[in-house]
C-alpha cells in the first residue's frame, strides 16, 4: 500500500542522516517514538519532537531511560501503531532485554543504533561500526533479527522505510545500524511523493475472536498480528508459550516456538539478503564493507585499480541475516576478500566463516574515531592479492 | 428466623431479610478457611472430608442463616464459593 | 481406577458442566482453561483478582477495552489468568509498557497489576516518572513484603527486622512507605487496603479506574508460604486475623504516618484523591495554545 501523505515531506532537502532517518520513519507510517537523548542519535528525536505535533496521530515521548523507551514503543505497537526508538552504543546495551522480548513476542518495531566509539562511554561524537555483532547476538537466548546499514542520508531515508516494511512482514524487531558519520553528514535527500512510496501494512488477522491463535504461524513461519482493544482478549508473554500465547514451559513447546523464531529469518534469508556489487565479476580481490566505510572503499578501489589490481566491492545493505551463500560463491571462485570495517573484527568473522577456507580473508579494521585512510585499505588489498597467489 | 421482627410504624411493610443459597465448588477449594472464618452468621464449618487435592472444603451447617451478603464470594481466592438469591426468596413459610 | 487416575480425573476439569455447582459467576472473566492458578493456599493474590473482577463488573467498561499489564513475579502472573487483552512483560517494566499502550490508544483502560518488588524496586524509576507525568493508568501493587516467586528475598518494602533468604539475620534496611512515595511524586489517587478489606478494595479499584490520571492502590497481602512462615506468623488466615486487629481505617489519613513495621499497627484507607490534568490533556492543551490551528487534537 502507499504511504500516508500526511507524513511525507516531499521535496528536495539538504539534511543530515539523523533528520533523514526521522523523515523516513514518518513516511513509513511510524507514529510513535519513545526516545532518550544520546549523542549522536539525539537529532532523530529532536526532529520527531518538532514534527510529531504537526502530523496527525503522531506522538513523541521522551522516556526516563532507554529501558523504558525500548518497552514503551512495544506497548504502542500492541495498541496498533508503528513505533521506533533511537539510541547509540550505551543505550543499545540497555535495550537488549527488550529486544529479546520483542523477538520472543514477535513485535514488529525498529531500533535505530547510530554507532559511536566504544566500548562503554567511548567516543560519543565520533563514529565506529563496533555494534554489529551486538545487533545480532546482544540479547540472551536463541533468536534472529534483521539488521540494515545505510551509507548516506538518502539511503537512510529509503532504508528506514524498508526496515519498517521488513519488520511488519516478518514480525521481527529490525536493527537499523547507522554510524555517527552517516548520521551527521549533510547531503541532498530527495523525498518523493507519497504515492511513490510502498509500505507494508501490518498483517492483522482476518479471523474472528475465538478462531484466531496469535502465535500460530502461516506458510512463511510468521503468524498474523492483532491489537489490543479489538475484542480478541489474548495473552502475550515473554515466557515460552504455545500457539494460544499461554505460558507452557516444556522442552517440546520450547522447540516448537524458538526453533520457529530462528527459522523465520534463516529459512526466509534468501528473500531478505540485499547487497550491492560493483566490479566483482572480473575482480581478484573483493572488498566486503558496509556503512560509511563503503564510501571510503570506493576511493581505495580507484587507487588500487590505478596500480593495476583488479578489485571489486560487495556492499552489505542487509547485514543480518548475513549473505553467506554469496560470500562462499565469491571465495570459491578464487577471489581474495578484504573486510573493511570500523572495528577490530566483527563482520570479518562472519565473512571468514562463510568463506569456509576457500579464500584468504583479511581484515582492514581500526578502532573507530575516524574513517579509514585510503592507503590502509590499499595496503590490505595488496596483501590480499599476494595471499591469493 | 434469627432476625427479630418488630411492628413498624405507619403500617409500612416489614423489612425482609434477604436469604441466599450457597454454592460451593469443592474441587477448586484450597482449604484457606477465609470464608468459614469471615461468614458473619457462622453458616460454614470446615468439612471432615477431603477434596481431590487433599484440602478440606467448607461445609454448610446453618443454611437458613445465609443472608446473601456476598463476603464469602469476594474473599475466596479460588473462585470456589458464591451465593445467589433464589427466585422465591420473598415468600415466607 | 487407581487413586492417581481418580485424582487426575477430578482435578482436570474444574468447570465440568456449564451450569450449576461447577460454574462460578466470575468464570467468564477468567481464562478457565488455565485454572487452577499457581498461587498458594491462603495467598492474597487470588482475593485481589476476585475483587478486580467485581470492580470491572461495577465499572461497566466493556471488557474488550480493558488491558491488564503485569511484570514478573507471583503477582505478575495475574495477566495470564484474566480474560482480557493481557501482557506479561519484563521485570519492572510493566508501567512503561502500559504508558506506551495508553498513549497509542487512549480509549483503552489500562491497568498495571504487579508486585512490590516489580513496581517500586526495579521499576522504581518508571513508577515515579509515570506518576509525575500523570499518565492515565491504574497501578495495583500487591505488597507481600518480599520477592516471593524466587523463594523469598528481601525487598524494598520489607519491614525492618524481617528474616528472609537474603537477610538471614534480619532486615536492617528502611523500607519504602509506598503511599508517601506515591503522593510525593504526584499520584492523583492513593489508597491502601489489606486482603481482608475486600469491599473497600473493590470500591477503591472502581474509583481508581474511573479517575483520570495516575492512580495507585497498595494492597497488603499475606504470603503464607514464604513471608509469614519465615516470620513465624502462621498462615494466611492467621495473617487476616492479624490485619483485623492491627489495621486501622482512617478517614483522612496522612501518608507520612503510613510506615509499616513488622509487628506494628498499620493505617489503611484512601490517602490522596486530587485533581490534576493528565499527560494527554496537558499535551493537547499546550499544543493548541502554542500551535493554534496547525495542531489537531491527539486522540490516538
Amino acid at each position: 500500500m502507499k504511504a500516508d501523505p500526511k507524513g511525507v515531506l516531499t521535496g528536495s532537502h539538504y539534511i543530515d542522516g539523523d533528520f533523514a532517518c526521522c523523515e523516513g520513519a514518518l513516511a513509513a507510517g511510524c507514529r510513535f517514538i519513545a526516545g532518550y537523548p544520546i549523542t549522536p542519535s539525539t537529532e532523530v528525536v529532536e526532529r520527531f519532537a518538532r514534527r510529531a505535533p504537526l502530523v496527525e496521530g503522531a506522538l513523541f515521548i521522551q522516556m526516563e531511560d532507554e529501558l523504558a523507551a525500548s518497552i514503551t514503543l512495544q506497548g504502542a505497537v500492541w495498541a496498533g501503531k508503528k513505533a521506533m526508538t533511537v539510541t547509540s552504543g550505551p543505550g543499545f546495551s540497555l535495550m537488549m532485554e527488550h529486544i529479546g522480548l520483542a523477538a520472543m513476542t514477535e513485535t514488529p518495531c525498529v531500533f535505530v543504533d547510530v554507532q559511536r566509539g566504544g566500548p562503554s562511554t567511548g567516543l560519543p561524537t565520533l563514529p565506529s561500526q563496533a555494534d554489529m555483532m551486538q545487533a545480532r547476538w546482544g540479547s540472551h537466548g536463541d533468536y534472529e533479527i534483521i539488521a540494515l546499514s545505510p551509507n548516506s542520508p538518502q539511503e537512510t531515508f529509503d532504508l528506514v522505510i524498508d526496515a519498517f516494511n521488513l519488520s511488519e512482514q516478518y514480525r521481527v524487531p529490525v536493527m537499523f545500524m547507522m554510524d555517527e558519520c552517516v548520521g551527521h553528514m549533510m547531503e541532498r535527500v530527495v523525498i518523493p511523493t507519497a504515492d511513490k512510496i510502498e509500505i507494508t501494512p501490518r498483517r492483522f488477522t482476518k479471523l474472528p475472536p475465538g478462531e484466531y491463535l496469535p502465535f500460530k504461524p502461516g506458510e512463511d513461519f510468521v503468524p498474523d498480528m492483532f491489537k489490543a482493544g479489538d475484542g480478541y482478549r489474548l495473552h502475550v508473554t515473554g515466557l515460552t508459550h504455545d500457539y494460544r500465547g499461554y505460558p507452557v514451559m516444556t522442552p517440546e513447546v520450547q522447540e516448537q516456538l524458538v526453533h520457529r523464531l530462528v527459522n523465520k529469518i534463516r529459512l526466509n534469508a534468501p528473500k531478505i539478503w540485499r547487497y550491492e556489487e560493483t566490479g566483482v565479476e572480473d575482480a581478484d580481490v573483493v572488498i566486503v564493507t558496509y556503512g560509511i566505510t563503503s564510501r571510503v572503499a570506493v576511493e581505495a578501489i580507484e587507487a588500487a585499480r590505478k596500480k593495476g589490481l583488479k578489485v571489486g566491492m560487495l556492499r552489505l545493505v542487509v547485514v543480518w541475516p548475513f549473505p553467506e551463500q554469496r560470500i562462499f560463491e565469491l571465495a570459491s571462485r578464487g577471489k581474495a576478500i578484504v573486510v573493511a570495517e570500523m572495528n577490530y573484527g566483527q563482520v570479518f568473522y562472519e565473512v571468514d566463516r562463510s568463506a569456509r577456507g576457500k579464500a584468504p580473508v583479511i581484515l582492514a579494521g581500526h578502532g573507530g574515531g575516524t574513517v579509514h585512510n585510503i592507503e590502509d585499505i590499499v595496503n590490505k588489498i595488496e596483501e590480499a592479492h599476494k595471499c591469493r597467489s | 428466623m434469627p432476625v427479630r421482627q418488630r411492628e413498624t410504624p405507619f403500617g409500612l411493610p416489614r423489612p425482609e431479610t434477604p436469604h441466599g443459597e450457597i454454592v460451593i465448588l469443592e474441587e477448586r477449594c484450597k482449604g484457606c478457611g477465609f470464608c468459614i472464618e469471615y461468614c458473619p452468621h457462622g453458616v460454614l464449618i470446615t468439612a471432615k472430608k477431603y477434596n481431590a487435592k487433599g484440602y478440606h472444603p467448607p461445609e454448610i451447617v446453618k443454611a437458613e442463616l445465609c443472608v446473601d451478603c456476598g463476603f464469602c464470594r469476594m474473599i475466596c481466592p479460588e473462585f470456589a464459593i458464591y451465593t445467589y438469591e433464589p427466585p422465591n426468596a420473598g415468600e415466607k413459610p | 481406577m487407581s487413586i492417581l487416575k481418580e485424582l487426575q480425573k477430578a482435578s482436570l476439569s474444574p468447570t465440568a458442566g456449564l451450569t450449576g455447582p461447577d460454574k462460578h459467576p466470575m468464570d467468564d472473566f477468567l481464562r478457565m482453561d488455565r485454572m487452577p492458578h499457581i498461587w498458594c493456599s491462603t495467598c492474597g493474590i487470588g482475593v485481589s483478582v476476585n475483587c478486580f473482577a467485581k470492580a470491572l463488573e461495577k465499572l461497566g467498561t466493556p471488557l474488550d477495552d480493558v488491558v491488564v499489564v503485569s511484570g514478573i513475579g507471583c503477582t505478575g502472573r495475574v495477566a495470564g489468568y484474566v480474560k482480557v487483552d493481557s501482557f506479561h512483560t519484563t521485570h519492572g517494566r510493566a508501567i512503561p509498557f502500559a504508558t506506551g499502550m495508553k498513549l497509542a490508544n487512549p480509549k483503552l483502560k489500562v491497568i498495571v497489576f504487579s508486585g512490590d518488588g516489580d513496581i517500586i524496586a526495579i521499576g522504581g524509576n518508571h513508577f515515579i516518572n509515570a506518576a509525575r507525568r500523570n499518565i492515565d493508568i491504574t497501578v495495583i501493587c500487591l505488597n507481600n513484603f518480599n520477592y516471593a516467586m524466587t523463594g523469598g528475598q528481601v525487598a524494598a518494602t520489607t519491614p525492618e527486622g524481617a528474616i528472609l533468604s537474603t537477610s538471614p539475620y534480619g532486615n536492617f534496611e528502611t523500607p519504602f512507605n509506598l503511599p508517601f512515595l506515591a503522593e510525593s511524586v504526584g499520584a492523583v489517587y492513593v489508597a491502601r487496603w489489606t486482603s481482608l478489606h475486600v469491599y473497600n478494595q473493590t470500591n477503591s479499584m472502581v474509583e481508581a479506574m474511573k479517575k483520570p490520571g495516575f492512580s495507585f492502590i497498595e494492597i497488603v497481602a499475606p504470603c503464607p508460604t514464604i513471608f509469614e512462615r519465615q516470620q513465624k506468623m502462621g498462615d494466611g488466615l492467621d495473617r487476616l486475623r492479624w490485619y483485623c486487629e492491627n489495621s486501622e481505617i482512617q478517614t483522612e489519613p496522612k501518608t507520612k504516618d503510613a510506615d509499616i513495621g513488622l509487628r506494628d499497627k498499620m493505617i489503611v484507607g484512601k490517602f490522596v484523591d486530587i485533581e490534576r490534568p493528565t499527560y494527554l490533556d496537558a499535551m493537547n492543551a499546550h499544543y493548541q495554545e502554542r500551535l493554534g490551528s496547525k495542531y489537531k487534537v491527539y486522540e490516538g
